[in-house]
């Protein structure tokens, strides 16, 4: 059997809602595995203002992992999500705070500069024809450079409260951002699961020269994928601006790891063909909990790095492990 | 009624040139059947009709108007589909999905949000073109994957038929098929046929080409040698024509 035809067997793993959504189900019972855990070992981790905490945490990561979610999902690769993050955040709040401009302008800047990094990593990818996986690690040290060089190595504090507010407001007792993280998801899940964009995208990823045959335009497509996961960068680099209140060129660093596993955990395919946002969305939830659950238990930041990493590396195992297992039978 | 006109069509890769000088007239309605050698430029000709390839010198004309510089898609709209041998579809996508990647209709969602893609009514017109063509698949919405060659096979004839071709190129269309599968194409190209569709059928089996084809075409090393009607030509012809013999 194919590689693909396994690859289509492993997507019918488990379907919550409608059809065209794919949830693995594995991935909802680590999510309760590990609350249960936490919980368990820690009298703090279901108090309310806990379970906040890791929503707006998952918050910055979850916008991300939608960004990587589309782009997995067309079989390409995008490791320039944690410094592009970085740059949109410095350009924020440079507009607001060195420019003084009103900060909706700082706010449409920050998303501007988000999808103007991911315009160039898509202009790259099909027009020279160099690997994505090249290009988005070189952009991934020229974003970050270009926001050192920005901000002088500095964070850019005092923001206007417009712009504050995004990150810090509670309306309902709610922080902002997780607002923000479900209108995006609940956008984005729409286009990917419910529009011809959405069906182009799992289908180039599936079988390029298929969706080349019937018509869709790949190169215009995988531009536009590029372009939109540097505007959820964008996204991501402003609710975390908001947040600290300052523009720090150092923001989201290793980020990327910290979202494409959420978007792998969730379901998407890492060859392409499948991903689901509600997938990501509870991904990034389990990112949120991990780290959350390390830090009551006092274990040092460093240890974090390694678990997530280790996750990674595990989901992807499990993945191809269930795979061969599934061509055997 | 001349359909399309392939005027002086050549198309390089690199030093090898795979086509040299085509020129290839196909009617309304009519069955070529296109034979050569492996790498005699058989494939390539037909991407160059169906627009996956661009050509380097000459023209290529459909119903009257010329499509040299049109993309896939745009020339997929005027009538032109082609079945490709590797089937071309994505697998983990489902089979009703697959019949109308490319073409998906779309809808207002409650009236309201624009361009949510009509599932049900993929799904609906997708099994009826599964049932008019009698295929056996076992759900519109199993990913393709799961399928049997032969079954992918029909998934991949009906995307072809479902948006009324004028002209179906079919490369290689019965070469993991069985027996009987094999009769249920040549019997499906006798219909499109009778429908006034033009196909252009390559494969290396020479019965089925000399049992459907109105006409044979011979390619050799991106030359065409050949271009005879059924009765004035015979399989010991066609074959010393492939092989440079005669």
């Amino acid at each position: 059997m194919s590689e693909n035809a396994s690859a289509a067997r492993r997507s019918r793993s488990w379907t919550l809602g409608a059809r065209s959504t794919y949830v693995r189900i594995e991935s909802l019972f680590v999510l309760f595995g590990l609350s249960a855990i936490m919980a368990v070992l820690s009298p703090y981790f279901l108090q309310t203002s806990n379970l906040l905490n890791i929503l707006l945490a998952s918050a910055t990561i979850g916008v991300l992992a939608i960004g990587a979610t589309y782009v997995i999902s067309s079989a390409g690769l995008d490791l320039s999500l944690g410094s592009v993050l970085g740059l949109s955040s410095v350009v924020g709040a440079v507009t607001a705070e060195r420019l003084g401009m009103p900060w909706p302008l700082a706010v449409a800047a920050c998303l501007a500069a988000g999808a103007a990094a991911g315009w160039v990593n898509g202009q790259l990818v099909t027009r020279a024809g160099i690997p994505a996986f090249i290009v988005t690690l070189g952009m991934l040290g020229i974003a970050r450079g270009l926001a050192l060089v920005i901000s002088d190595g500095r964070a850019i504090y005092g923001l206007p409260e417009g712009l504050v507010y995004l990150g810090q407001g509670r309306p309902f007792g709610v922080p902002m951002p997780v607002f923000i993280f479900i209108g995006v998801a609940i956008l984005t899940h729409y286009i990917l699961s419910h529009t011809r964009f959405g069906a182009h995208t799992l289908a180039i990823g599936d079988n390029e020269a298929a969706a080349r045959a019937t018509g869709i335009r790949v190169g215009r497509h995988r531009r536009r994928l590029y372009t939109f996961s540097g505007l959820m960068a964008g996204i991501a680099g402003l609710i975390f601006m908001a947040r600290v209140n300052a523009g720090d060129p150092t923001a989201g660093l290793n980020y990327e790891l910290t979202a494409i596993t959420a978007a792998i955990i969730g379901g998407t395919n890492l060859f392409g063909g499948r991903g689901s946002i509600l997938g990501t969305m509870i991904g990034a939830l389990i990112m949120g909990v991990l780290q959350n659950g390390l830090n009551l238990l006092a274990v040092q930041s460093y240890y974090q790095q390694m678990a997530i990493g280790a996750v990674l590396i595990l989901a992807v195992f499990l993945d191809q492990w269930q795979a061969r297992r599934a061509q055997a039978r | 009624m001349t359909l399309l006109e392939i005027e002086g069509v050549s198309k390089s890769f690199g030093s090898v040139d795979v086509l040299r000088g085509i020129d290839l007239t196909i009617e309304a309605g009519s069955v070529t059947g296109l034979v050569g050698d492996n790498g005699a430029g058989k494939s390539t000709l037909m991407k160059t009709i169906t627009g996956i390839y661009s050509v380097d010198d000459g023209t290529v004309t459909f119903n009257g108007e010329p499509i040299t510089d049109l993309p896939p898609g745009e020339r997929r709209s005027r009538g032109i589909e082609m079945i490709y041998q590797d089937l071309a579809l994505a697998k983990q996508q489902d089979v009703a999905n697959n019949i109308f990647l490319g073409r998906e209709p779309v809808k207002r969602l409650w009236g309201l949000i624009p361009g949510y893609v009509d599932k049900a009514r993929i799904d609906t017109e997708a099994q009826q073109m599964i049932d008019r063509l009698g295929a056996k698949i076992p759900s519109i919405n199993r990913p393709v994957g799961y399928l049997s060659g032969g079954q992918q096979q029909s998934v991949a004839i009906a995307r072809a038929l479902t948006f009324e071709p004028k002209l179906v190129i079919m490369d290689e269309p019965t070469a993991a098929l069985a027996v009987r599968e094999v009769e249920h194409v040549l019997d499906l190209i006798r219909q499109l046929q009778k429908d006034g569709i033009a196909v252009i059928l390559i494969s290396h089996r020479l019965n089925d080409i000399f049992e459907v084809c109105d006409r044979i075409v011979v390619l050799r090393q991106g030359r065409l040698i050949a271009d005879d009607p059924r009765g004035e030509t015979s399989m010991n012809d066609v074959v010393s024509h492939i092989v440079g013999a005669a």
